[in-house]
């Protein structure tokens, strides 16, 4: 198993805060990862660490052994990684074509190529790709940011709770549209409240709590492990 | 995170951060000290004499800029139009100090000035205490302040809930329209060319020589209480709405206060205040005319002095009124500096900038406004902490409660 | 009394809410009634008027298509954009004739400018000035481009980075007003100044409308620049970026976009606009360091108007607020006219502050 995204002893925070105190993770080569924990552990920091967005104090993030850390989010988007915020994930006022340019932005050639492919992983927003964003549902709204951000075919996809405030039904369509994508042979990091059903769909999943590492392993032993059903997955 | 807490100075802790405003003070104090006394070859009756008259304008926009920072620096409300209570300050205290107008030129039947009011004469009741000498006085002030009140209740109605960068240009259109009407109704305070004569109080009972000293007194007391006042009115419970108001509206809200409410009493203290100054101004210059309030001379210099000197901050109004008041001076002192009459060694503006010099001062305070919100946004006397630890609890209580934008792992549980 | 008042403002904003919860399409509909009314009357019993309206309403666009759009890229609504317009218009004057001023009376001419080019200052058709002009404007236009990214570095972005409030926006952007008005004092001189002197005539056409072709002109440059801008903003790729980050700037960051590029390049654009502005503001008009801050208001009652962002609605905020004003004397002294434009922002800012086409259609 190569190891396509690592972070290694991230220390991470905003302002004076220090939020995160080290921590690492590995993401390898078609694996779906899942990273979880109580209020306040650091999970949505991690990930805009990693992804340029919040400073790295000290610790490194490497895509694919080339050092990203601390690099600007345009620079690590053109390196081959996307990331997809929790909230205000679309652009409301921008039609659902003009959003997916947005996420190949960088890039000048193949748009229409681009464009075609992403419509045919997501064909229920395909019909309506001349609307504005602003006239979609929560649960479309969701599948338009994942869209986006597969505009430029990134090695590693960064997901920040991609289930939060979405109905049962539209969790579990976003899930399968998730390990659809990661058949395709994207790597995917998610940060999911919603523990069991993101480790129903993940290889492996960390554990985080306090800004600090303390679990990992496979996913599947993680939903029966009452130690931790007990302490992080609140039931 | 609200408008003021993000105003923290990057520079702070420099090492000389904290000698700023000390040095500046003695720049400026030591150049209006120093400049009129030479010009005057060192005469010491003229340098007391500028002085004073230069202490007498300092005292009265500090009482413009405490206004400000009523409405401002304790409320938030955005209020770019000072110019409008300014003039209307000003103008009322005139017509209710000045006498009747003289009847028209009998043989063309022009007036020779127009204006309403002129209740001056009326208004001494009591001649056997001389009372057209403090009477008119304290009638137009009040008027004054309280024809400003009055506008500002008016105009609260349909600003006050705008966004603040709209109340900004509002605000602004309101006093340049004011200021267009003053101008164009004749009738009103006869237009461009102004009220003259008007009256200063107790002056008759004066030598014209020794009146100035009086007048200063007169202008430092009425500061005195108005600093009072304003000092009082922010460390009452009213005031500590105000300021839980602009730290967190929200949380504010939340704990059942009419937002609305204190936000126009806070606007019509502070628009009363200016009505005062502008009645004070008028008194000492005894001459004005709607010309001569301009945007940027009667509102945006204003904004410079609470700035500068730290907005939220009672003694930061008044030291940013006499630093830049100060450096106004000090321009116009300048350009006593002829190459006929140069001052030590030599000195002397050369005539090319000689007719400029007035538009680098303007310069000058455009630029120094825009270093001071990028170096030193917090002024040179920084804001009081929050005056109460209710005010603080409450607001830490609230935001406790709503979900956080950043760092954002505290969104509740799926 | 000050219950009552508050009970008019709660009063007034249940009715604004009440409106805007109906889709705010009566709203809408009542506004587009009342601004047809005001066009077809108008039109209608004082032609005269109504042209000179549109023309004011073209040189208002092309400020206000500058300033709509830096205020809905940036979220700023930038109080210089008048004072900068007339630095334009003496920068333009300066490439033109040379002169600065020295004293009082005289000016200090340089050696070289446009106006000693062949043929520089004859007249083209019927317009009052040459191919000169044009020259000068353009170059004009580079200069207020550069300016306007220079005060954006120096300044603004200082700003952006730090999160700061529209507030400290409002207070620097005056402050550049004031150091932008002085600078144009000192430079050239209290004196209002023309590009070229003399007596321009108008032509006569039919309904009774006295026209001069330059304000034809103004007419066109207006329309076809608002159309321009508007293709640069929906048909480009920059244009789309810049209405992304008008939506939601960090997401913008997010998808990979260099968003202060993109700014740069929104300055770049804004700069050239208020320079062209500038130069037919002064053709119609004249050269005044006065000018800029007078224009301050109709400008932002015509971006408000129209839309903030939205470039077609500042051409149609700027003919609303041009063709009221100029009507407006039918009834008031012309000394009201800016009031009449204070009037439209008021209304527009209580009933519908999104304006007629809504922020960025």
């Amino acid at each position: 198993m190569t190891a396509v995204l690592q972070a290694r002893g991230v220390v991470s925070g905003y302002g004076e805060v220090e939020i995160l105190h080290g921590v690492s993770i590995t993401l390898n080569e078609g694996e779906i990862v899942a990273v979880i924990g109580p209020n306040g552990a650091g999970k949505s920091t991690l990930l805009k660490a990693i992804f340029g967005l919040v400073p790295v104090r000290a610790g490194s993030v490497l895509l694919a052994g080339r050092d990203l850390t601390n690099l600007s989010p345009d620079r690590i988007v053109q390196a081959g990684m996307s990331f997809v915020p929790q909230t205000d994930n679309v652009f409301p006022t921008l039609t659902i074509n003009e959003n997916l340019e947005m996420g190949a932005f960088v890039r000048r050639d193949g748009l229409h190529d681009r464009l075609e492919r992403v419509y045919g992983l997501f064909p229920d927003i395909a019909t309506r790709r001349g609307e504005r964003a602003s006239r979609l549902s929560g649960g479309q709204r969701q599948m338009l940011a994942l869209a986006r951000s597969l505009m430029l075919d990134p090695r590693v996809l960064l997901l920040d709770e991609p289930s939060a405030s979405l109905s049962p039904k539209m969790v579990d369509s976003i899930f399968e549209k998730i390990a659809e994508i990661n058949r395709g042979g994207t790597a995917i990091l998610l940060v999911e409240q919603n523990a069991r059903e993101a480790l129903s769909f993940s290889n492996r999943a960390y554990v985080l709590a306090m800004g600090e590492n303390r679990f990992e392993g496979e996913a599947n032993g993680m939903l029966d492990n009452k130690e931790v059903g007990r302490l992080y997955l609140g039931g | 995170m609200t408008g003021m807490d993000r105003l923290r100075a990057p520079f702070a802790g420099l090492r000389g951060e904290k000698l700023i405003t000390p040095l500046a003070f003695l720049f400026i104090t030591t150049l209006v000290i120093l400049m009129p006394a030479e010009r005057s070859g060192w005469s010491l009756s003229s340098v007391v004499s500028f002085l004073t008259f230069f202490a007498t304008t300092v005292a009265i926009f500090s009482i413009f800029t405490l206004g400000l920072n009523v409405q401002w620096g304790y409320t938030g409300v955005f209020n770019f139009g000072i110019a409008g209570f300014f003039l209307v300050g000003s103008f009322t205290a005139a017509i209710f100090t000045k006498g009747a107008p003289p009847p028209p030129d009998p043989v063309t039947g022009r007036p020779y000035v127009e204006y309403i009011g002129g209740f001056g004469d009326e208004l001494d009741f009591l001649p056997f205490l001389d009372s057209g000498e403090w009477l008119p006085f304290i009638v137009g002030t009040a008027a004054a302040a309280l024809m400003c009140g009055l506008l500002a209740l008016l105009l609260s109605i349909p600003t006050l809930r705008l966004r603040e960068d709209y109340l900004a240009i509002a605000t602004i259109g309101i006093a340049e329209l004011l200021r267009n009407i003053a101008l164009q109704e004749q009738g009103l305070v006869n237009g461009p060319r102004g009220l003259l004569g008007i009256p200063s109080p107790l002056s008759g009972l004066f030598e014209p020589a020794d009146y100035k000293y009086v007048y200063l007194l007169i202008v430092v007391a009425v500061l005195i209480v108005v600093y009072i006042a304003v000092e009082r009115g922010i460390r009452s419970p009213w005031g500590r709405v105000l300021r839980a108001l602009r730290e967190d509206e929200l949380a504010t809200v939340a704990s059942g206060k009419n937002v609305f409410a204190f936000k126009m009493q806070a606007f019509v203290f502070g628009a009363m205040i200016m009505g005062v100054g502008g009645a004070l101004y008028a008194y000492q210059l005894r001459a004005i005319s709607p010309e001569g309030f301009s945007h940027f001379f009667s509102t945006f210099l204003f904004w410079v002095m609470l700035i500068v000197g730290g907005s939220g901050n009672n003694r930061g109004a008044i030291l940013g009124a006499y630093i830049v008041w100060g450096i106004w001076i000090i321009s116009l002192q300048l350009q006593g500096y002829t190459p006929e009459r140069p001052g030590p060694l030599g000195f002397a503006i050369p005539e090319i900038f000689q007719n400029r010099i007035f538009f680098m001062r303007d310069f000058l305070i455009g630029t120094l406004i825009v270093i001071v919100l990028l170096l030193r946004p917090q002024g040179l006397l920084p804001e009081e902490r929050r005056v109460s630890i209710w005010v603080e609890r409450q607001a830490r209580r609230l935001r406790a409660a709503r979900p956080m934008p950043e760092g954002g792992d505290e969104t509740p549980a799926g | 009394m000050i219950a009552l008042a508050g009970w008019f403002s709660e009063t007034l904003t249940r009715v604004r809410d009440r409106l805007a919860g109906r889709g705010d399409t009566v709203t809408g509909i009542a506004l587009w009634l009342l601004i047809a009314v005001l066009i077809v009357w108008s039109a209608v019993g004082s032609t005269q008027l109504f042209v000179v309206g549109v023309i004011v309403g073209s040189i208002l666009a092309l400020g206000a298509l500058g300033l709509t759009l830096i205020y809905g890229v940036l979220k700023f609504g930038n109080f210089a954009h008048g004072d900068m317009m007339m630095l334009g218009a003496y920068i333009a004057f300066f490439f033109l004739t040379g002169h600065v001023a020295r004293t009082s009376r005289e000016d200090t001419q340089l050696p070289w400018a446009l106006d000693s080019l062949p043929h520089a200052v004859d007249r083209i058709g019927d317009l009052t000035f040459g191919y000169g002009l044009i020259i000068a404007a353009l170059l004009a236009a580079v200069v207020m481009a550069l300016l306007s990214i220079a005060l954006d570095r120096l300044i603004y972005r200082r700003l952006r980075r730090r999160h700061s409030g529209i507030v400290i926006f409002a207070i620097a952007s005056l402050g550049v007003a004031i150091a932008v008005r002085s600078l144009m004092f000192i430079i050239w001189g209290p004196d209002p100044r023309v590009y070229v002197s003399g007596i321009h005539r108008a032509q006569s056409y039919p309904l009774g409308i006295v026209l001069k072709t330059d304000q034809i002109f103004i007419f066109a440059v207006a329309v076809a620049l608002a159309v321009l801008t508007y293709l640069i903003l929906f048909h480009t790729k920059l244009g789309k970026a810049m209405r992304a980050i008008a939506d939601n700037p960090d997401l913008a960051r997010v998808s990979g976009i260099d968003t202060e590029r993109i700014i740069l390049w929104t300055w770049t654009i804004g700069g050239a606009l208020v320079a062209v502005a500038g130069v037919l503001l002064a053709v119609q008009s004249q050269i005044n360091p006065l000018l800029g801050f007078v224009i301050l208001l109709p400008l932002f009652a015509a971006t408000i108007l129209g839309g903030i962002g939205n470039p077609l609605g500042a051409l149609a905020g700027a003919m609303v607020v041009g063709i009221a004003q100029e009507v407006s004397i039918e009834f008031f002294e012309p000394a009201y006219k800016p009031g009449v434009a204070f009037l439209i922002l008021i209304l527009i800012l209580l009933v519908r502050p999104r304006g007629l086409l809504g922020a960025k259609v």
